[in-house]
């Protein structure tokens, strides 16, 4: 850093000038992570590989990765400035999470030098998507409890097990997974972490089509997958300690540094539809009990934002508790399943049943009315959250539990689980 | 409360904390809940001599802020009041003052500082409310000559019986009007209502037919609405910094409760049942300190989103103020409803403050109207 940087106001004029120049306007693939059908995504998926590498050529991707990575070697200023710049246009939005965050910014952290060398400038010029093999199908919330296994046979690891709600597996490239290596110790000390090809024999990935017709998640299968230790990232056995790391930047999403997202949505309309649209056509506009539902609405949005900003506030003085984040999480949880079951309300019967040839349907709320329990599942369930802030805010004794100094093999696990 | 104060702030906050914690202790309001006015006589007038009545009002005036932002350290001081369920008339006195600052009128300058020093209370009597469609006011206002006429009847109003000034809101023909009346004002009579509060006092104020001079104005005839609207905002920053005060008393003595009280030979607080009510609490807790904060910061900057945003804060501190209190009241059990335990004096006084100036459902419907304008404008 002891190299004359631009300035933030500099930088941000020719970022203006130059995404002017070179960007268009945000479109519907840029605002919704979904699409109509595979096709769609794929095509969606080429044109943000596309527009990463005009990011690169331009000399504006990863604005806080180092230089020799190929980033820009910038400060979090820089990068939010840019973010700012890129309000309304189009953007690579498949890269910013989970690639950039945790996956790019993990490695890194804790990479060799040559990991970084081939993996960070090939991420920057959107040649490699990642996605994060953390999640297994017997247990989410207890991360640590993996049982995927790496099994060391000479310079090679050999891979079994399963993880699972990985998102765009079925098309992404790599994936940074934690395994777990050592069954003699506790669990938290028996795990490593290891960066492999997704599309490769052995990996055998399935699609799993949720309630709302979706199917982003995935579900992977390994079976003898031979990983070079060369592939393996920080120390045998030390995977907890990237895992923690792994978390934070996870946590951090589209917040983080690492990650470039237009800011704000200057003037542009989201493709759903607001309250005030469902009550509308719903021809409950005069309604007072509807009134109320959408000022409930909007309030309860106002509120989240400036408890988030709070909490951010906080952790940046440096005065709050770390654990604080969980407050957050809680909040915007019960926040968002409020407010899904307020739209639906407002929509009355056409959000549950409806003419598909009818105009502006308001069906995707009837949808979204169903997977409402998703803002408290996914990223950590509420429940999880309420215990870190019952234990580690309020000081609360600890939930008893039946893991702790216990070697991973001895611990108790249901029927199902692998041992 | 805010992370970061001025050393100022931090000095006027904790003064005040102290005066109230020597002066209004509860073990003295319990004792008073039978007096007329709720407090000891001079309690008002040392307050106002603290400056309680002048943040809003500009040094010119005889007010002044410690900050520079009036508001702002106006919820630092409700913040105070509410985690002592502190008595008096904070709110109607400063919002009365605010709205009397910058006014001509002689009657209004010395009502203003009389009010300023604490030497007079002030009430609002908000018979004609934003949220209530004009024809239905309880409070008209007419023409008649050169005098204006003030009919109708407006209950609650703070400390009606202590008031020497009222500034009244009523309906005019196509709009709302403010008048300042002297509680002497013939044809005005106050009758004192019974509350759930103990450390409050409300009345009924009545006018049969007052006629006031046309000098009493405050403002335009007819044409008060933006004035009101900047009452509302004040009330509710007031209002909203007073109940966060308040439910983190409540939340403080429950959380202490939790590890001090045993049950089949363990703490409360180890039960996982009850660890996750607390942590719903605190986020509840969180969040009411970021939009009350959030609020007192949209006035401060004369915001576009300021009525939005005091209404949002209105709303859910509202509610969630008394769901916080009564799930206290929960986890405490039986001694949570005796009127021994300190714990009643926060429920009502959130129970209160969500009924002032507005119900989270008119302060929702006022954010619904507002949405929807917003929307045909789009």
């Amino acid at each position: 850093m002891s190299e004359e940087i631009e300035p933030v106001e500099a930088f941000r004029l020719r970022a203006r000038e130059w995404i002017k120049a070179n960007l268009g306007p945000m479109q519907r693939w840029d605002m919704s992570q979904h699409c109509e059908s595979d096709e769609e995504e794929l095509e969606a998926v080429a044109r943000d590989r596309m527009l990463q590498r005009k990011l690169y050529d331009g000399g504006f991707a990863g604005i806080c990765f180092p230089k020799e990575y190929g980033g820009q070697g910038l400060t979090p200023d820089h990068n939010r400035a840019f973010s700012e710049e890129l309000s309304g246009h189009e953007y690579p939005s498949r890269f910013s999470v989970p690639t950039f965050s945790p996956c790019a910014s993990v490695l890194l952290e804790f990479g060799t030098p040559e990991q970084k060398a081939a993996h960070l400038p090939a991420i920057l010029k959107g040649e490699e998507v990642w996605v994060q093999l953390l999640s297994e199908p017997g247990g989410g919330s207890d991360v640590a409890g993996i049982t995927t296994r790496a099994t060391r046979d000479g310079d090679h690891w050999v891979l079994n097990g399963s993880k699972v709600w990985t998102s765009r597996a079925w098309w992404a490239d790599w994936g940074l997974i934690l395994t777990r290596t050592n069954w003699d110790v506790p669990k938290h000390r028996g795990m490593t972490v290891f960066i492999l090809p997704l599309q490769q024999p052995g990996v055998e990935i399935s699609r799993i089509e949720r309630l709302n017709g979706e199917s982003e998640s995935c579900e992977e299968f390994f079976t003898d997958v031979r990983i070079p230790d060369s592939d393996r990232v920080g120390e045998v056995d030390a995977g907890w300690t990237i895992g923690t790391r792994w978390m934070y930047h996870e946590r951090l999403g589209h917040n983080s540094p690492y990650v470039t997202t237009p800011v704000g949505s200057k003037g542009q309309k989201s493709h759903e539809p607001s309250v005030v649209e469902i009550a509308r056509k719903a021809g409950r506009l005069d309604d007072p009990a509807a009134l109320e539902l959408i000022g409930e609405h909007r309030a309860l949005g106002i509120v989240t934002h400036e408890l988030q900003r709070r909490i951010g506030d906080a952790a940046a003085s440096g005065k709050g508790n770390k654990d604080l984040s969980s407050v957050d999480r809680v909040f915007r949880g019960l926040a968002s399943v409020r407010r899904a079951t307020i739209a639906f309300d407002l929509a009355g019967s056409d959000a549950s049943v409806w003419d598909e040839n009818c105009e502006n349907p308001t069906d995707a709320v009837g949808m979204q009315f169903l997977m409402r329990q998703v803002s408290c599942i996914g990223g950590g369930t509420t429940e999880i959250s309420r215990n870190v802030i019952a234990e580690r805010v309020l000081a609360m004794p600890r939930e008893p539990s039946g893991d702790k100094g216990v070697p991973f093999r001895d611990v108790p696990k249901g029927p199902n689980r692998s041992r | 409360m805010r992370h970061v104060l001025t050393p100022d702030q931090e000095l006027f906050q904790d003064t005040t904390a102290r005066f109230l914690a020597d002066r209004a202790p509860l073990s003295r309001l319990r004792k008073l809940r039978d007096d007329p006015a709720g407090y000891e006589p001079d309690y008002w007038r040392d307050g106002g001599e603290l400056g309680w009545c002048m943040p809003l009002v500009g040094e010119d005036e005889g007010g002044g802020s410690v900050s520079g932002r009036g508001i702002v350290d106006l919820s630092l001081l409700a913040y105070e009041f509410g985690r002592h369920a502190a008595p008096g008339p904070l709110v109607d006195c400063n919002v009365v003052a605010a709205a009397l600052s910058g006014q001509p009128g002689e009657m209004q300058q010395n009502a203003l500082g009389e009010v300023l020093t604490g030497k007079a209370i002030a009430a609002s009597c908000l018979g004609a409310a934003p949220w209530q469609e004009l024809g239905k006011a309880g409070v008209t206002i007419r023409k008649d000559g050169s005098q204006l006429v003030i009919s109708g009847s407006v209950r609650p109003v703070e400390s009606a019986s202590q008031a020497s000034w009222l500034l009244v809101t009523g309906a005019s023909d196509g709009g709302r009007t403010q008048v300042l009346v002297p509680a002497s004002a013939t044809g005005l009579e106050v009758r004192p209502l019974k509350s759930i509060d103990v450390t409050r006092r409300f009345g009924q104020v009545t006018f049969a037919d007052v006629h006031v001079p046309e000098s009493a104005i405050v403002g335009t005839f007819a044409e008060a609405e933006a004035q009101i609207a900047q009452q509302i905002r004040h009330a509710a920053v007031i209002l909203t910094a007073e109940s966060v005060g308040a439910m983190d008393s409540a939340f403080d003595m429950t959380v202490d409760w939790a590890f001090e009280r045993y049950t089949f030979g363990r703490a409360l607080a180890s039960y996982q049942a009850l660890k996750h009510r607390f942590a719903d609490m605190k986020s509840w807790l969180e969040a009411s300190h970021a939009i009350s904060d959030a609020a007192a910061d949209a006035v401060a900057d004369a915001s576009d989103t300021a009525d939005e945003v005091c209404s949002a804060a209105k709303s859910y501190v509202g509610q969630q103020g008394v769901e916080l209190a009564q799930d206290c009241v929960q986890l405490h059990g039986g001694i949570g409803v005796t009127y021994e335990h300190d714990l009643h004096f926060y429920l009502r006084r959130v129970t209160l403050d969500r009924l002032l100036y507005g119900t989270p459902a008119e302060h929702r419907r006022m954010i619904g109207s507002m949405q929807i304008k917003q929307d045909v404008m789009a």
